[in-house]
C-alpha cells in the first residue's frame, strides 16, 4: 500500500460526555469488558499497515498513557516510527488547543517530519472497524485532494457534526455543518485521507489566515475549489457522545453478529493485564452477558459488561448494566441500569437503579 | 565496571512428559496449556520475575517449537532486557563435540558458558512442570545465611508417596546428611521439589566432574547432589510450605486445573501480589449464556450450554444443549449442541460433534484402574464426529 502515516486525536469531544471524561481522555474511555476507545483507531491503523502514528493528547492523558504504554501491545513500539504521543503544544501566548485545527497545528512538526505520502487522521471517540489502506486506495484512484469517510445512519448527534451529500462519483456536492435535515444523512465519522504535503499546505494556510476551524473555514468553502470525495464505511460504526450512546454501543456487543464484526478476527489489540481467568462460584447465575478476565461472580448477572476484575457478590442481581475494573458489589444487592466507573465498591443490600435512556452514574472510586 | 547478575535460573524445559500421553505428541510439557489462560512455564518464569531474577536459560530439547514461539522475547514476563532475560538454550553442534542433553546435569553443563556470560555468584535450577508460586528469593536468602554451596527446596509429603521422589535426611539445623532417589523405604517424608541453589563455583566444578565421569547419568538427582554430599560440600533443605503440584500425570494435571475452583480454591491465581504472567490472547470478554457453575472460563469463550466444575479455555464454544463437567478444555474447541463431556482433559483445537458422548460421570470413571484413572484424553486437533463415542479413561489422538 501507499505509505502513510497517522494521527489520531485522542481528546477531542470530551465535554459531549463529562460523566467519562472527568478522569482522561476520550481515548481511554473504557468499553467492552477490557478494551479503550483509542484501540478501535489504533487497531484500524494498524491492521492497516500503517506503523507510524501520532498521538494527539491534551489534559487529563495520564490514563491514556498508562494504557499506550510504548506501543508494544499494538506492535508500534519500533525503532522507526511506532507510536508516537504528541503532549499538548503552548507557548507563553497559546493556551492549549480548543479544536481539532489548533490540535492539528501542535502536529505539524511530527507531520513535517514524517517521509510517508499520506496521512490518515481519526478520532477516537468511536467504535469500528476500517481498513484505511482501501481509503486511501479510493483516495488515489479519485485523484482527491481529501477523502473524508462517512456512515449512512439516521442523524441523532446532539453535538457538533458535519453531513454530506456526494454525486455518482463520490465528490461531495455539499456539506453541512449542524444541518436543521432530519432522517438518514450521511455522517462524516472524522476519517480523512490527504497527501501529507496537502495537509500540511492546509495547516500553514490556515495559520496564516487566522482560522479557527476546520469544518467551518476549511472544508465548508472548498467544497466547490478543492476535490473533496466521501467514502462510505458499510460496517458497524458507533459514535460514542453521551453516556446513553455510549450504554448502547456496549450494549451492541451482546449481539452476536456485531460481536463477530468487531471481534471476530481477533485483532482489535488493547493493553494486556495479566488477570486471572473470570471466576463462577457455585451460586453464580449470569446470562447474556459479556464476563472479562479477574471477575469474580456469585450473584445474578444479566445482559451485563463486566470489565476486569469486577466482584459480584452472593445474593445480588444485576440487569442491564455496565461495570468497570476492579469493582466490588456486595451481597444482596439489586442493580438495573447502572454505569459504575472504576475502582467503585457498593456495599450491602444496596438498590440502584437508572433507565436506558439515563443510566445511573457512579464517578470513579466511589464507595455506595 | 564489569556488569554482572547475582543469580541467574536455569529452567529444564526439555523433558517429553511421557505420562501425559496425547497431550505431549507434539509439544513439550512446560507449553501444556494449564488454567484456561496459561503454560505451565508460566509458573516458573514468573516466579523468577517475581522474585526479582531476571536472567533465565531455558533448555529445550523435545518438540520445543510451540514453547519457544511461546516464550518468544520473553516480553509477557518483563524478560525482554538488554542485558538478561530469557533465552531458550537448545542443544547445538560443537566443533569437537556435538550431542543432545543426555540428562539434566548434562544439560547445565552445556551450558556453563552461558551462565558464565553474566558472572553469576548463585545458580538457581527449575524445572518446567511444576505448578506453584515461590519466592525464590528467600530461598536465595537461606542460602547465603547458611554459607551453603548447595540448597535444595524441599517439602512434607505422604509418607506413602514419599518414594515417588528424591527424599531428603535432614539433621534439625536444615543440613542434608543423606539424599535418597526415590527409595523404596523412605526415612523422612522430605521430598526434593526439583529446586536447587547452588553458589555457581561449586555447580560449575561438580557439573565438569559429573560430566568426565563415564559412569555417570548425568543427573542432579543420581549423581551431582550425592557427589557433592560424598565430597563433604554444605548442603542445605529449604522448606517450602505452600501450594506445590508435579503435573507430570494426567490425573495430577486433572487435579491441579481443580485445584483452581471454588470460592476459596486451594490454589489461588486471584492473587495481586504474586501475579502469574502469561502471553495473553487478543480475544474479547466472554460471553455467557448458558450455565456455568464452579468453573473459571477465559477469555474469547462464547458458552450457550452447561458447564459445571470445569476449566474452560480461551476461545472455546459450548453450543446450547451441551454439557460439560468435571473437565479440562485448554482452549478454541468447539463443542456441539447435544454433546456430553464427563471427566476429561481436552487438548487446544478439538472439535466434539454433535450428540457425542465423552467420557463417564466422574463418580463411575475414577474408580477405573488405567493409566490416566479413568479420564479420557483427547489429543490436539481431535475431531469427535456426530454421536461418536469415547469410552472413560481412553486416550484419544486421532480423529474418532
Amino acid at each position: 500500500m501507499a505509505s502513510t502515516v497517522g494521527v489520531i486525536f485522542s481528546s477531542l469531544n470530551e465535554r459531549n460526555i463529562p460523566e467519562l471524561t472527568r478522569v482522561r481522555s476520550v481515548g481511554s474511555i473504557p468499553y467492552g469488558g477490557r478494551y479503550r476507545l483509542v484501540d478501535f483507531a489504533l487497531s484500524n491503523m494498524v491492521n492497516s499497515g500503517i506503523t507510524t502514528v501520532g498521538m494527539v493528547t491534551k489534559n487529563n492523558y495520564q490514563s491514556l498513557m498508562d494504557h499506550l504504554g510504548s506501543g508494544k501491545n499494538w506492535d508500534l513500539a519500533r525503532k522507526e516510527g511506532g507510536l508516537i504521543l504528541l503532549p499538548p503544544y503552548s507557548d507563553d501566548s497559546e493556551t492549549l488547543y480548543n479544536n481539532r485545527l489548533e490540535a492539528l497545528k501542535g502536529a505539524t512538526a511530527f507531520l513535517k517530519k514524517a517521509k510517508q505520502d499520506f496521512v490518515v487522521l481519526a478520532d477516537s471517540d468511536a467504535v469500528y472497524k476500517l481498513d484505511y489502506s482501501k481509503v486511501i486506495d479510493y483516495h488515489i484512484k479519485k485523484n482527491a485532494d481529501i477523502t473524508m469517510v462517512y456512515h449512512e445512519h439516521e442523524i441523532k448527534q446532539t453535538h457538533y457534526y458535519i453531513t454530506f451529500d456526494t454525486n455518482k462519483d463520490g465528490r461531495i456536492t455539499e456539506l453541512e455543518i449542524n444541518p436543521s435535515a432530519s432522517g438518514v444523512q450521511k455522517n462524516y465519522i472524522n476519517v480523512m485521507v490527504a497527501r501529507t504535503s496537502f495537509l500540511l499546505g492546509l495547516i500553514q494556510k490556515a495559520i496564516q489566515c487566522g482560522y479557527t476551524s476546520f469544518g467551518k473555514d476549511i472544508l465548508s468553502p472548498s467544497v466547490k475549489t478543492l476535490k473533496l470525495y466521501g467514502y462510505k464505511h458499510e460496517g458497524y460504526y458507533k459514535n460514542i457522545d453521551s453516556l446513553e450512546s455510549f450504554f448502547k454501543a456496549n450494549y451492541d456487543l451482546l449481539n452476536k453478529d456485531i460481536r463477530n464484526e468487531i471481534f471476530g478476527a481477533r485483532d482489535v489489540y488493547t493493553k494486556v493485564n495479566d488477570s486471572a481467568p473470570a471466576k463462577f462460584t457455585e451460586t453464580a447465575k449470569v446470562k447474556n452477558s459479556l464476563i472479562s478476565d479477574g471477575c469474580f461472580i456469585e450473584g445474578t448477572v444479566e445482559n451485563c459488561i463486566l470489565f476486569r476484575g469486577a466482584k459480584i457478590g452472593k445474593g445480588s442481581v444485576l440487569k442491564n448494566c455496565i461495570i468497570f475494573s476492579e469493582n466490588i458489589v456486595g451481597e444482596n444487592c439489586n442493580l438495573q441500569y447502572v454505569v459504575s466507573d472504576k475502582d467503585c465498591i457498593i456495599t450491602d443490600n444496596r438498590v440502584l437503579a437508572g433507565c436506558e435512556a439515563q443510566p445511573y452514574f457512579i464517578n470513579k472510586g466511589t464507595r455506595i | 565496571m564489569l556488569r554482572k547478575k547475582e543469580c541467574v535460573a536455569m529452567l529444564l524445559a526439555g523433558g517429553q512428559g511421557s505420562r501425559l500421553y496425547a497431550l505431549t505428541n507434539n509439544i513439550a510439557k512446560p507449553a501444556v496449556a494449564f488454567g484456561a489462560k496459561y503454560r505451565i512455564i508460566d509458573f516458573p518464569l514468573s516466579n523468577c520475575i517475581n522474585s526479582g531474577i531476571d536472567t533465565v536459560g531455558v533448555l529445550t530439547q523435545y518438540q520445543p517449537l510451540v514453547l519457544n514461539e511461546y516464550v518468544g522475547n520473553g516480553q509477557p514476563w518483563d524478560l525482554d532486557r538488554t542485558f538478561g532475560g530469557v533465552h531458550i538454550l537448545s542443544p547445538y553442534e560443537a566443533k569437537t563435540d556435538t550431542s543432545w542433553y543426555k540428562g539434566t546435569a548434562n544439560a547445565i553443563y552445556q551450558n556453563i558458558r552461558f551462565m558464565k556470560m553474566y558472572d553469576p555468584e548463585y545458580v538457581l535450577i527449575l524445572s518446567g512442570d511444576h505448578i506453584y508460586k515461590m519466592d525464590y528469593d528467600k530461598m536465595l536468602a537461606a542460602h547465603k545465611k547458611a554459607k551453603a554451596d548447595c540448597t535444595i527446596a524441599c517439602m512434607e509429603v505422604p509418607i506413602k508417596e514419599a518414594s515417588r521422589f528424591g527424599i531428603l535426611n535432614t539433621k534439625p539445623d536444615g543440613s542434608i546428611y543423606e539424599f535418597e532417589e526415590k527409595p523404596a523405604k523412605p526415612k523422612s517424608n522430605l521430598a526434593s521439589m526439583g529446586i536447587y541453589i547452588f553458589t555457581a563455583s561449586k555447580l560449575f566444578k561438580y557439573l565438569e566432574l559429573d560430566e568426565a565421569d563415564p559412569n555417570s547419568e548425568k543427573d542432579f538427582g543420581k549423581n551431582v547432589l550425592p557427589a557433592m554430599l560424598n565430597a563433604g560440600e554444605k548442603m542445605f533443605s529449604y522448606r517450602f510450605d505452600g501450594y506445590w503440584k508435579d503435573v507430570g500425570t494426567i490425573a495430577s494435571l486433572w487435579e491441579a486445573n481443580m485445584d483452581l475452583l471454588g470460592t476459596v480454591p486451594k490454589f489461588d491465581l486471584r492473587d495481586s501480589e504474586r501475579v502469574i504472567h502469561s502471553r495473553s490472547p487478543l480475544a474479547p470478554p466472554a460471553h455467557i449464556e448458558g450455565e456455568v457453575i464452579n468453573s473459571i472460563v477465559a477469555t474469547g469463550c462464547e458458552i450457550n450450554g452447561k458447564v459445571v466444575n470445569s476449566v474452560i479455555g480461551t476461545d472455546c464454544i459450548i453450543e446450547k444443549g451441551a454439557e460439560v463437567t468435571d473437565c479440562v478444555l485448554m482452549g478454541n474447541t468447539v463443542v456441539k449442541s447435544g454433546a456430553k463431556l464427563n471427566y476429561a482433559i481436552i487438548d487446544e483445537d478439538v472439535n466434539i460433534g454433535e450428540n457425542a458422548v465423552i467420557g463417564a460421570p466422574r463418580e463411575v470413571a475414577s474408580k477405573i484402574d488405567g493409566k490416566t484413572s479413568g479420564i479420557v484424553v483427547l489429543g490436539r486437533g481431535v475431531n469427535v464426529k456426530k454421536n461418536g463415542k469415547v469410552d472413560a479413561g481412553e486416550i484419544v489422538d486421532k480423529n474418532v
